[in-house]
This record gives structure tokens, sequence and C-alpha cells, in this order.
């Protein structure tokens, strides 16, 4: 646990005033508020650095404890306990003010709870009404999302059976609502954000509803065409080779690609590209006779 | 009418210990749906989350109800981008090394 400059957080001197540090704090605020800065890590870290600098620095009682106990944290529980028999009927600083993140506030560093306690953060506006959201994330392959099914899931010690409805993308974001804290006062509960990130699939690419796989092909099938099987998410089906066909010929099975998300019954395309296999290690007869094939060319047949 | 996925505007005012004139003026801004139902406002429940995004601006982070609108707009610009650079980066995948 290291100690943590919460001037330097908030930009300012140690000198600064109260005036000082809330003209600071809000400036910072307004640059790194998640609600201004959505889906970013960064701001929101930097957001719960901030408002844990102000946390301290704008309460008197707790300002003066960092300013002489910061960087010998150690001694903090021995400063405590003088304190607590100095003056037990104390009542707290009072006047400083912890600007609620919505979903984002009340994670405070080790090295704050271990001067101040963990319960020691600001209430939030959020906790006061609706119940907080919740975010998950939820990893599965490829063929989880082919189909529609159910999983249930623990999130804050909470079963949620939960419908994952085919065709989900990677990153995207699904709202359970009413899955979050549950509200205050009256205040409905919050919802739950599930991201999903689904893996890729050694042999089938996906994009949206369409599914790209490349297949071999042997030279003799496709100068001289024929029959070829090949899978497919749903199986193996048949088709046939055109001859001639070169190899990077793509060709196209319609509905047999990836669901359409939330079109029941719905699919996208399969486009297989062929990849065509030269033979190796010839036996001296097929080199003959390849050869000759050659000479043939070469005559103009 | 049924009630149950509203809020009673008053309710949430109190709770939040913020004053009426703030619901109203982001309805003036066209910002959110007020909904009145026997000289009752109220806010359908599915707007709570952006009302309180809003409330926050305003309230802890000292931004006027111009600002307020002009970065609701702007948010609504940078999710639509967010689903575009995912899509994007969907796509992506299918030229990157399988995983």
């Amino acid at each position: 646990m290291e100690f943590i400059d919460y001037y330097k957080i908030l930009e300012i001197q140690k000198s600064s005033t109260e005036a000082d540090i809330k003209a600071a704090y809000r400036k910072l605020a307004r640059k790194y508020h998640p609600d201004l800065n959505p889906n970013d890590e960064n701001a929101k870290k930097k957001f719960q650095q901030i408002n844990e600098a102000n946390e301290v620095l704008s309460d008197p009682e707790k300002r003066k404890k960092y300013d002489k106990y910061g960087k010998d944290w150690k001694h903090a529980d021995e400063f405590e306990k003088a304190n607590q028999q100095q003056s037990q009927s104390r009542t707290s600083g009072g006047g400083q003010q912890s600007y609620g993140g919505g979903d984002f506030s009340g994670d405070f560093s080790e090295f704050f709870e271990s001067m101040y306690g963990s319960g020691a953060g600001g209430k939030t506006r959020q906790t006061k009404f609706r119940g907080q959201d919740l975010n998950a994330e939820l990893h599965l392959s490829l063929m989880d999302v082919y189909k529609t099914q159910q999983q249930t899931l623990t999130i804050n010690g909470k079963n949620i059976r939960l419908t994952i409805p085919a065709g989900v993308e990677n990153g995207q974001v699904i709202k359970i609502a009413d899955h979050g804290t549950p509200g205050v006062n009256g205040g409905p509960n919050g919802d739950l954000y599930i991201t999903f990130t689904i893996a890729n699939h050694p042999k089938f690419k996906r994009e949206g509803s369409s599914l790209y796989t490349t297949v071999d092909l042997d030279l003799y099938t496709a100068l001289l065409g024929g029959d070829l099987q090949v899978d497919t998410l749903d199986g193996k089906v048949k088709l046939k080779v055109t001859p001639e066909t070169q190899s990077n010929t793509k060709v196209k099975l319609k509905g047999k690609g990836f669901p359409v998300y939330k079109k029941e019954g719905e699919f996208g395309d399969l486009y297989i590209t062929y990849n065509v296999k030269l033979p190796t290690q010839l036996t001296e007869k097929e080199k003959e006779l390849l050869t000759e094939l050659s000479k043939l060319r070469a005559n103009g047949n | 009418m049924e009630t149950k996925d509203l809020i009673l505007i008053e309710h949430f005012c109190a709770n939040h210990e913020i004053e009426f004139s703030f619901i109203d003026s982001l309805q003036e801004f066209g910002l959110i749906e007020v909904i009145i139902h026997e000289d009752n406002k109220y806010l359908p429940k599915n707007q709570l989350k952006e009302v309180e995004k809003m409330m926050r601006m305003h309230y802890d982070l000292d931004i006027n109800m111009e600002g307020i609108d002009v970065i609701s707009h702007l948010l609504k610009r940078i999710h639509n981008l967010q689903d575009e650079v995912r899509i994007t980066q969907n796509k992506l995948r299918l030229y990157e090394n399988e995983d």
C-alpha cells in the first residue's frame, strides 16, 4: 500500500484554502466525471481518485489527520486512539461535499481505508432513491450465442436467471431492468448491465449475422468438380464444386450463417472461401503424368 | 391510468432534496417527458437514470441548463460513435489472428 498525495491529485498546494480545494475539485470533477466520460475506465479511476482526495481535503478533521500522519500512515491508529480519548463527543467535520458519481463513486483506496476506515466515504445522491446500477461481464464462446439459452448468474450473491438471446455480439451490453441494488425510500431498483465478450471461433469468423470460413479443396476436385462435405455451425452440408474452381473462390450458403439478433428463426449467410491445396510428395508416376499434362498445356491445348 | 412505472415528481424531488423547478426546466428544454395524471406530475421510471445524471451535472458540477442540453446531445453522439467503434473493432477481428 502506497502513500497517496491528495494535494497532487487535486493539483493544489499544501497551503491551499478551502475555497481553492473546492474550485480545484469542481474543475477536475467536470473533466473526469464518469457521466461525462461514458465507458472510459481511465476517467472513472481518475474521478475516484479526485473524489477521495476531496473527501479528505475538504473535511477539516480528515485533512488535519492527513497532514499530520499522511506520509506516516502506519501510525494513524495511534493517532485515532489518542483522538478518541481526547474528544469523545466531538461531532464530525461537516461541510464537506462529496459529489455523487452515480454508480461510479464509493470506491476508496486501501490507503484511505487504513486512515479513516471503510465506512468513512461520503454518501452519494444515488443512494437516496434509485438503486445503483450493477455491471457484469460475461465471457462466452461463439457457439454459446448461436442459440437462445438460459443461464443462471450469481451477481452480488443473488442468483439471476438470464435469457441470452441468440446473435448477441461481442462487446454488446444488455440491460436487465430492476436487477441492480434495491432502491431507497420507495425508489426503483437499479439495473444490471451485462457486457458480452465473445471469443473468436477457431474455424468461423463472424461479422454481425454473416459467417466466414475457409475450406481446403484438393487439386483434382477443384479441376474436375465434385461433391464436398463442409462443416457449418448447424452441422455438415454437402456442396457441389463446379469444375475448374479457382483458389480463393467464394461461395455463399444462404441462411447458414449466424442468427440475427432478436429475430427469431432468421439467419445470416455463410461465406466459404475455397483454398486449393496442391499435392505434395509426388510419386514418380504422378510427376510423369503431370509433365505430360503440362506439355499438353504448352501445346496450346 | 396505471402509475406503476411512474414516479411522482414531488416524491423524487423530496428524496433528492432538489427544487421542483429543476424538473420543470428539464421539461422546458425538451430533455425529459413529464406525465400529468389527475393533477399530479410524474416521471416515467425509465427516464430516472437520465434525470439523475442531469441532476448530478447541475447540482454537483454547476452546469446550467444550456450546458446540460449541449452535453446531452454530445453524449448521445458519443454513445453512437462508441457503438460504431465496437462494430468496427468486431470487423477488424476478422483480419486478426484467431484467439
